[in-house]
């Protein structure tokens, strides 16, 4: 999929960084009840900022708490601590049924086309179901305004009286883009919105989003364990870890000069399509540990090139390092090259 | 291309699948034509289901009296008709009573997961008493009627109902367009009945014919043990029952209406395999 992604022309980003911030998340944090009463810390004191306009990306393997971050600041699963303070309001302390009032304004795109339309019903009831949700009128308009938002995804107005087993994933992932776009929102998050598709539908949703993004002004957390999409998409990047953040800073510093060790081994792991291009490789061995029992201190020692008996103490403080950048590691100082 | 023609020819038009399977259509012709009978036995009955003719009581099948008549002289083949009326009509009265409580307590059960153990333990303990000991409590409670057969063979049939409807909203509820229509701020009952009520038709569907079999022979063993629909309306039971007495001078009395149910209930059954092979997501076609 890397392939397909970089292939892409890079568009040149246009810096938002002096955009206001729209999006704090402050110390977020998820523990699911587990199995004879222990804790799984899915999520664990996460912060970071996304300014209007900009996307941004949060990266991490399978069970880094990545997707389940992403849903608990639209809290479709409930946060058991934290602040994701959205245009002065923290979202977190709203009761349900005002944050039923904010849910228009942030919306999701989902990993799996096939699970996330609903299968008896036909796209034009998907697409109104939002418009409802907006308090759009019924009656002729409506039709349009389905129509109109098909075509702005790349699809045929007349496939508003088809269903969705009609489709295949990629037009059902534009399917499922123009339902969150239906609302008009200011925040969207695309939970690895390319991954479940074929490699040679990913660029073209991937266009699409980025296209979107740009014409509607469109502020966006972008979920991917793939580094190049980020790459290609992103203006900053969130590096996950067992729950935790291990780095995060604009895409450009975070990917020409990451300080985290594992930012190291994850950017080593991404091919390059520049011969020119070298980077240091540092191997990973082992599996994720569990979020469980995570392990004290900087939760990646265990997998750590460089781990020091000090590591296992304290959890290493996310520290400034400059340009932006953040980095939770106590030996980033003699990680800068 | 050829997949979407291929999804575009599969779309699910349930009836004509299932009228392509021999023992389905069978089962659906039979039904088909006991339906009708029933339907319009005013019409085809030749004689009125209540008319007592002494000098001809306990004939045996013969050209004036098809099925035979009664001890009281009364055609058997137009008593049948008329208790056909009444036992699909109970029968189907139950399919609908205990879908409503089994909607209601299966969709509770599912997708609020406070209410899981509660009701949970609610079905089972309804589940664990037998099915006509239940049911002959409570018409025993509630006194015979047609109406209070019903009410208590759709008490009886609801927990299967709601278990059914409990799995599969457990599994709908965490679906992503579930999600989606949260994310979007649709009212939870609004989410209740177009995304999840909406897609367990399927389970429904093919429990709801299974129970249909099941309220038949069920009325039918409530009103032979005589605590169900009184002997003066005819039920196929009702007629069992009183030909039980005479069965070593006529036979017919208890065959007929016998027959009649063994069909029904044989037919009901085939069609609710037909729809459980169509329906059961692990055998059908990937599309």
């Amino acid at each position: 999929m890397s392939a397909a992604a970089t292939r892409l022309p890079d568009q040149s980003r246009q810096s938002p960084a002096k955009q206001p911030v729209l999006l704090s998340i402050e110390g977020l944090t998820k523990h699911f009840p587990g199995r004879g009463g222990r804790i799984v810390h899915a999520v664990e004191d996460v912060s970071f900022e996304v300014r209007k306009g900009a996307t941004v990306g949060l990266v991490g393997e399978s069970g880094s708490g990545k997707t389940t971050a992403g849903r608990s600041i639209l809290r479709l699963v409930e946060p058991s601590g934290g602040k994701a303070i959205f245009d002065g309001v923290d979202l977190f302390s709203l009761t349900p049924r005002e944050m039923r009032a904010y849910r228009r304004r942030l919306q999701i795109v989902f990993q799996d086309p096939f699970s996330s339309l609903n299968p008896r019903m036909r796209i034009a009831a998907i697409i109104g179901e939002a418009l409802d949700a907006r308090g759009f009128p019924r009656g002729k308009k409506r039709g349009e305004r389905v129509a109109e938002l098909l075509t702005l995804v790349g699809l045929s107005p007349d496939h508003a009286t088809r269903f969705p087993h009609e489709f295949s994933g990629g037009q059902r992932q534009r399917i499922g883009i123009a339902r969150a776009l239906a609302v008009e929102p200011e925040f969207i998050v695309a939970d690895e919105p390319v991954s479940a598709l074929d490699v040679s539908v990913q660029a073209q949703v991937l266009n699409l989003l980025s296209e979107l993004q740009k014409s509607l002004g469109l502020t966006m957390l972008f979920i991917a364990h793939d580094l190049s999409v980020v790459e290609y998409l992103c203006d900053e990047v969130v590096v996950m870890y067992l729950g935790r953040v291990m780095e995060r800073g604009p895409s450009r510093r975070v990917y020409a000069t990451p300080r985290h060790p594992y930012t190291k081994a994850l950017l080593a792991t991404a091919p390059i399509p520049d011969p020119t291009r070298r980077r240091t490789h540092v191997a990973l061995h082992g599996d994720i540990p569990s979020p469980i029992n995570p392990p004290s201190g900087c939760v990646f020692r265990t997998r750590c090139p460089l781990a020091l008996p000090a590591c296992a103490e304290n959890v290493p403080p996310v520290e400034a390092v400059g340009g932006g950048q953040f980095v939770a590691c106590i030996r980033h100082n003699e990680t800068a090259s | 291309m050829a997949a979407v023609a291929q999804a575009l020819q599969s779309e699910p038009n349930i009836l004509s699948r299932l009228v392509g399977r021999r023992t389905s259509l069978i089962g659906i012709i039979i039904l088909a034509i006991i339906a009708a009978a029933a339907l319009l036995a005013p019409f085809i009955a030749p004689y009125s289901p209540s008319k007592l003719s002494i000098a001809s009581r306990l004939h045996g099948p013969e050209m004036a009296h098809l099925f035979g008549t009664d001890d009281l002289g009364r055609d058997i083949f137009t008593r049948m008709l008329y208790a056909g009326r009444t036992s699909l009509t109970v029968g189907f009265a139950v399919v609908v009573f205990s879908s409503i409580i089994g909607i209601v307590l299966g969709l509770t059960a599912g997708f609020f997961r406070r209410l899981d153990q509660p009701v949970s333990r609610l079905i089972d303990a309804m589940m664990a008493f037998p099915d006509i000991l239940l049911a002959i409590a409570l018409v025993a409670a509630l006194g015979a009627s047609a109406t209070n057969v019903v009410i208590a063979l759709g008490i009886v049939y609801a927990p299967r109902l709601a278990r059914v409807i409990r799995a599969s909203t457990l599994v709908i509820r965490e679906l992503p367009y579930v999600e989606a229509a949260r994310a979007l701020g649709v009212p939870t009952p609004v989410i209740l009945v177009r995304h999840v009520l909406r897609n367990v038709t399927s389970p429904l569907l093919v429990q709801g014919t299974f129970i249909f079999a099941n309220a038949i022979l069920a009325e039918a063993g409530l009103s032979f043990l005589g605590v169900g629909i009184s002997p003066d309306t005819p039920t196929w039971g009702t007629m069992i029952s009183v030909g039980r007495q005479y069965m070593d001078q006529a036979s017919w009395m208890m065959f007929f209406p016998g027959a009649a149910i063994v069909l029904t209930v044989l037919s009901l059954q085939l069609v609710g395999d037909g729809l459980r092979d169509l329906l059961d997501p692990r055998l059908a076609k990937d599309i």
